[in-house]
């Protein structure tokens, strides 16, 4: 089935073009991560990523075409990494009606509305991903179990993920690092298996696709935040390390948090950005309501972003530094 | 000047829209249009007050000081709030629970001020009563036709009919995020229209 | 006609004017309405009551006495009757932990502080999640149904905390506040008739499980 990607690939022409080069870049090192939910969920997993690409493709050529008469903007790849993240956001039990609705609105709110690629102020997948959440609660936060598990701890959290069970307080009964790294949780099908999700990361930043401030940013924020926690009462927070590899953090530092188009363009920017984000997940994983808040947290920094850059904002070329 | 009196009531439904046109009273917009029977409730207990103070305003406009005008004005208003309140307690106590503290607020809701200052106190008594009408009917059917959207997308009814099963409603809609994305919508849609005509 | 010139004195009277005939005119109204006020709320009050305790044959509403909950709070009860024979209480009960803030029922008790029915009377809970209260902890579906249990002798509360009542999908919260309104009512109730209150809570629970592994 993973083929399929391969023969979508085809018809692209290595023209040099920057832009899709980079959103091909970001989709080869995905492979790794899609690899895992296909190991534990099945092909499930393989059908909604399917119908969401397939459906942010159709949506972004319809709302181009016909509704803002713009030049086909498909070749550039960047529908089919949002309809590759946003399927990454969703468990893969999910009806494929909520997926084309989700696809829906990240391509057509998120993206179209603003104007297009390089125009929309939050990250497209995320948007789509939210609106589904709050709008199918109980869809969106009923997740499916790996095949590969221990039967007294389905008994005690069927359908539970690590953040969930961090939630509820039974700490003891989080799943161990192993686990997390492989992949062997409950979650959302692209944010298991912490492991795929760093070797896509370290190929991105050999490929010199992103820089290490975001992630690095957002990852020690969150470890050091975590661990302060944990050492104030390590009966009630659980380890950081845990909250470093479950959970969407990783997916989202690394792929979803470094969007060109909705995070900071200069360095110290995005280490303010990076910092934010890692503070607001933490707030909203442990005194929120809801047991995940890396989406949120994501939201709401790119709603910063243009402040964040008009505040750091990137030297001019030939500007001469004031003494 | 003499205004076709059908123009001035056309007027505040259309030309000067007080939702899609002069983007006045968001507030209650965003807030009360949950459902149809809502947006509509709230949209006559508006026009209700709208009406009745435009009136008033109209009548006393040339007792009043300018430097007291304001405070006046809000007397009066407020009067018709706590009378349309009062009789909604008694007479439909499910619909005032409903809008709960959004039916007080209507005091401060600026299209009834705004009205007050930009037509009442200018024009007569019976074309200031036709303004109150033409501007709370065309914020009833905004918020109207506001309250349907996010009714039919969030819960899958129409006026309390069920039109598909709850199942595939989508929450959003009827929590706050939901107000703000179909009213940006719709406004663009309206933008549109008039960019055409 | 000219306006009227903006001086002190002018300002002074008009606005006096204004204000005179504005609070003349709500007096009037307030008169005409009071009635009408009262009658709705009553009439509300028994068709809560009618909902949550059918069958009765006396004015539970001129009737009701005070209750006092563990915390001083007052909660209203309406003495069911049939021919003079108590069939139960409906008790007006709240709690202030729901998701955004007061949760009010009415909560039908059979003398022995059988759950008999109860019906949501104000909630501002999330529309969907929270906002299925209203149905259910009526439903026989798992868990869920709190109707015909036992306070005093059924864990009332969330299975998350280690009772039998299913939560609501994704409003434990809600859940937990409807719950202690439930737990609020009764406990008031027995406390009122004079029963020894060993209500089986959370917190004694825990300690007897401390106790249990100490030993």
């Amino acid at each position: 089935m993973e083929n399929k990607l391969y023969v979508s690939m085809s018809p692209h022409i290595h023209s040099g073009d920057s832009i899709s080069r980079k959103m091909w870049e970001v989709i080869i090192a995905l492979i790794p991560a899609l690899l895992v939910p296909l190991y534990f969920f099945g092909l499930g997993s393989i059908l909604v990523t399917s119908v969401s690409i397939a459906s942010c493709v159709v949506f972004e050529y319809l709302i181009g075409r016909f509704l803002l008469k713009q030049e086909a903007s498909i070749r550039d790849g960047s529908a089919i990494l949002t309809g590759l993240l946003l399927a990454f956001n969703l468990p893969s039990n999910l009806p494929l009606w909520i997926v084309v609705i989700g696809a829906l609105v990240a391509i057509g709110m998120a993206k179209m509305s603003f104007g297009g690629l390089g125009n929309n102020i939050f990250n497209p997948a995320l948007v789509g991903r939210v609106f589904l959440l709050i709008s199918f609660p109980q869809q969106m936060t009923s997740w499916p179990l790996p095949k590969a598990f221990n039967p007294d701890f389905m008994d005690a959290a069927t359908g539970a993920t690590p953040l969930s069970i961090m939630k509820s307080g039974h700490l003891e009964r989080l799943p161990d690092l192993q686990d997390l790294l492989i992949g062997n949780t409950g979650g959302s099908l692209g944010e298991i298996g912490a492991a795929a999700l760093i070797i896509g990361g370290l190929f991105l930043l050999i490929r010199k696709v992103i820089s290490w401030h975001i992630p690095l940013s957002i990852l020690l924020t969150v470890y050091v935040f975590t661990g302060v926690l944990r050492i104030a009462n390590p009966e009630l927070y659980a380890d950081p390390l845990s909250h470093l590899f479950s959970g969407g953090l990783m997916l989202g530092a690394v792929f979803m948090a470094t969007d060109y188009v909705t995070s900071p363009m200069v360095k110290k920017g995005q280490l303010i950005y990076g910092i934010g984000i890692g503070i607001i997940t933490v707030c909203i994983r442990v005194f929120g309501s809801y047991p995940e808040g890396v989406s949120f947290a994501i939201l709401l920094m790119n709603g910063v972003t243009p402040l964040i850059n008009a505040y750091c904002k990137p030297k001019r070329f030939g500007e001469v530094k004031k003494k | 000047m003499k205004k076709n009196k059908f123009s001035i009531v056309l007027n505040g439904l259309i030309a000067e829209n007080p939702i899609f046109v002069l983007m006045l009273g968001m507030c209650p917009t965003l807030a009360t249009t949950t459902s149809a029977i809502n947006g509509l409730g709230m949209g006559l207990a508006t026009t209700f007050v709208l009406i009745f103070s435009n009136l008033v305003i109209s009548l006393i406009k040339n007792l009043v000081p300018e430097n007291v005008r304001i405070p006046s004005y809000i007397v009066v208003i407020a009067t018709f709030v706590t009378i349309l309140e009062m009789l909604m307690q008694a007479y439909l106590p499910s619909l005032h629970e409903s809008l709960g503290l959004f039916i007080p607020l209507i005091v401060v809701n600026c299209i009834v001020l705004g009205r007050a200052e930009s037509f009442a106190s200018k024009n007569k008594v019976f074309d200031s009563a036709l303004d109150g009408i033409g501007i709370g009917l065309g914020f009833t059917f905004a918020l109207g036709l506001l309250g349907m959207i996010r009714e039919l997308l969030g819960a899958g009814t129409l006026l309390g009919f069920r039109i598909f099963p709850e199942h595939y409603g989508m929450l959003l809609f009827i929590l706050a995020p939901g107000a703000f994305i179909s009213l940006a919508y719709l406004i663009a849609i309206v933008n549109r229209i008039r960019k055409v005509s | 006609m000219k306006k009227l010139e903006s001086s002190f004195k002018n300002m002074v009277i008009v606005l006096g004017c204004i204000t005179i005939v504005a609070a003349g005119a709500l007096g009037w109204i307030n008169g005409l309405t009071a009635e009408p006020i009262r009658l709705a709320a009553i009439a509300k009050q028994e068709q809560a009551i009618r909902l949550v305790s059918p069958g009765y044959d006396n004015q539970p509403v001129q009737e009701k006495y005070e209750l006092t909950d563990y915390e001083g709070n007052i909660l209203t009860c309406f003495p069911i009757k049939k021919q003079g024979k108590i069939l139960g209480v409906a008790i007006e009960t709240f709690s202030m932990k729901g998701f955004n803030g007061e949760v009010r029922l009415m909560l039908g008790l059979r003398p022995d502080g059988v759950i008999n029915n109860y019906e949501v009377l104000k909630q501002t809970e999330t529309p969907g999640l929270g906002t299925q209260m209203t149905s259910w902890f009526k439903t026989e579906k798992n868990k869920q149904s709190i109707l015909n249990k036992n306070p005093g002798k059924d864990k009332i509360w969330v299975a998350k905390d280690g009772g039998d009542i299913d939560a609501i999908t994704a409003a434990t919260i809600t859940s937990r506040a409807f719950l202690d309104a439930v737990d609020r009512a009764y406990r008031a109730y027995m406390e009122h008739c004079g029963t020894v209150v060993d209500v089986v809570t959370t917190a004694t629970i825990e300690e007897k499980e401390a106790q249990n592994e100490k030993e």
